[in-house]
């Protein structure tokens, strides 16, 4: 579904990504780990096509989805368009706003008015805890629930293709795992799920597949389960 | 009807004010302080706009009034009147302004939205300090080009609009200024409320909250920004075409960075991000240079240390960011509810 293929990507004058191939199929949970600085969070944003500065410059590669160049393409096209949501790092929820507000504000493009109530719904139930907190601000939320509702909200833009960014960063770890349960849930109702993560264990434990970068290149791609068993994976990564 | 009482109470406001000018109840001058209000009225709002829903900052406001005062000038003195300047009326007599007055604002308005591209494409890659002082240069651009251009009088400016004024009198002798000020503002303040409540709206208050997030739900942040700033310079074009029918005189020396801080105080003492804050401290505001008139120079040395008072004691302004309505609930079955 998703295609990367020799991607090379720069801030500025200073190559972050070099050369890199990766491939996410429909329907599948596929995790990017690695190391602080290693490029994940730039792969993500190469493909969301969000603009520089704060993103990087595709500079050589392709970044196909479902047969379609993404290069060209703005940034709330491949949203609206192509169905791909993201949930960035750090969350970047509005925190003014209320938790419906948000949600609804992810709806902005969409015009299937009957999906749209059904997928509130679906949010609601998926985080029993956001439709306790619907008309809270989201600023007086906790870091576990603004990420539920940075996912949520991911979910509402309509997007097939899901894209995180670090989500378990700074959760608790009972939190974390209640949050992969529901991703994992997500992706058996049918929306593919590509996660960026430095929690490996985590990660492996939740997703069929596994690519390892390190330092602007992958290292290592395999299922999730030979990823875990292999020796120095468990020895950099896993502990 | 119940959604519609808000007009209705616009409406009936309206109508006794005109006739309170009719009947010239009230002297010239209170007259001429009122329609300072209603213009200051568009100038605020359409700025909260921009500094308060959008979280740019905007100090180049009088640049747009100046664009649209010249244009809604020059036009309504081409086409009506004879004067030394333009030469004879272009137009078959006088006595259409009545019907083309609007119509010569509503282009004033066009022509200053088309000088809010200057400020609206850089926006689309730069924000908050830097766009600020792009916001300040196109200030500059507008007044120095206006006065480098002899055959409008350049730096001395022109007058004759009174006569414009005069020509739709002579038709029929209604109050036409306070007319089309009350029009324009009204439907100004229309157009915003539902323009900030719309979902160009939502985006709007996405992008002052965060452009990165607001981008990957799936908002145009271009076409937003660039709406927002048309929509904004445009209405700031229309009151300054009224504004200067009102002085009957222009000159680029009164479209300044001192003009756009008056407008820029009006909208941080009313509440970024409240319209009913905009309206209310136009008013206070107005009525206040008025009344500290006797102090002549010296009442800006008052204005700014009250500004000074009031950001260390109420810097989110009159209203903070909310509505008249939520301050007084009752107020609510004026205003139509929000709905989700």
């Amino acid at each position: 579904m998703l295609k990367i293929e020799n991607l090379h990507v720069s801030y500025g004058g200073i190559e972050a990504l070099h050369g890199i191939s990766l491939q996410v199929n429909e329907g599948e949970m596929v995790a990017l780990l690695g190391a602080n600085g290693a490029g994940k969070s730039t792969t993500l944003m190469s493909i969301m096509r969000l603009p520089p500065p704060e993103a990087p410059r595709v500079t050589a590669g392709s970044i196909t989805y479902r047969g379609v160049d993404l290069l060209p393409v703005a940034p709330h096209i491949v949203v609206a368009k192509h169905g791909i949501g993201l949930v960035p790092e750090g969350r970047r929820v509005f925190g003014n706003l209320t938790v419906f507000e948000n949600l609804k504000l992810a709806t902005y493009a969409r015009k299937d008015m009957v999906q749209v109530s059904k997928d509130y719904e679906r949010v609601f139930s998926l985080f029993p805890r956001l439709a306790d907190r619907r008309n809270q601000r989201v600023e007086t939320l906790s870091g576990g629930e603004q990420q539920m509702l940075a996912t949520g909200r991911a979910f509402m833009c309509g997007a097939r293709f899901i894209l995180l960014d670090e989500p378990s960063m700074g959760l608790a770890p009972l939190l974390m795992q209640e949050l992969f349960k529901v991703l994992k849930e997500i992706n058996r109702s049918g929306t593919t799920i590509f996660v960026v993560e430095q929690n490996a264990n985590i990660a492996l434990k939740y997703a069929h597949r596994a690519y390892l970068m390190e330092a602007g290149y992958i290292v290592k791609e395999g299922t999730a389960k030979d990823m875990a068993n292999k020796e120095e994976m468990k020895k950099a990564y896993l502990g | 009807m119940r959604h519609y009482l808000s007009l209705i109470v616009y409406l009936a406001i309206c109508l006794l004010i005109i006739v309170i000018f009719q009947q010239n109840w009230l002297n010239a001058y209170i007259q001429i302080v009122m329609m300072f209000i209603g213009i200051n009225i568009m100038l605020s709002s359409s700025l909260n706009l921009i500094n308060g829903y959008m979280g740019e900052f905007s100090c180049g406001h009088a640049g747009f009034m100046a664009v649209g005062a010249y244009t809604a000038s020059l036009l309504n003195m081409g086409l009506f009147t004879t004067s030394s300047i333009f030469g004879r009326s272009l137009f078959i007599g006088p006595q259409y302004s009545v019907f083309l007055f609007p119509v010569t604002l509503i282009i004033a308005g066009f022509c200053a939205a088309l000088v809010g591209l200057l400020v609206a494409v850089p926006s689309f890659r730069t924000r908050g300090d830097y766009l600020a002082i792009i916001t300040l240069a196109v200030n500059y651009i507008v007044k120095s080009s206006i006065e480098n251009i002899q055959e409008i009088g350049g730096a001395r400016g022109f007058m004759g609009m009174r006569q414009v004024v005069n020509a739709m009198n002579n038709v029929i002798n209604i109050p036409w200024l306070m007319i089309w000020i009350l029009a324009f503002a009204g439907t100004s303040i229309i157009a915003l409320k539902r323009f900030v409540g719309s979902t160009y709206g939502k985006g709007v208050i996405a992008i002052r909250d965060d452009e990165i997030a607001a981008e990957i739900m799936s908002v145009n942040t271009q076409r937003v920004k660039l709406i927002a700033f048309m929509l904004s310079s445009g209405i700031a074009g229309i009151a300054g075409g009224l504004f200067a029918h009102v002085i009957g005189y222009i000159n680029p020396g009164t479209f300044t960075i001192m003009k756009s801080t008056e407008i820029m105080v009006m909208v941080y003492l009313g509440g970024m991000g409240s319209l009913s804050g905009s309206v209310l401290s136009a008013v206070l505001f107005t009525v206040m240079l008025e009344f500290l008139r006797p102090l002549q120079l010296f009442k800006w040395v008052l204005i700014p240390l009250l500004l000074i008072i009031l950001m260390l004691f109420r810097p989110e302004g009159l209203m903070g960011n909310r509505e008249l309505s939520d301050v007084f609930p009752g107020l609510r079955r004026f205003f139509p509810s929000k709905e989700y």
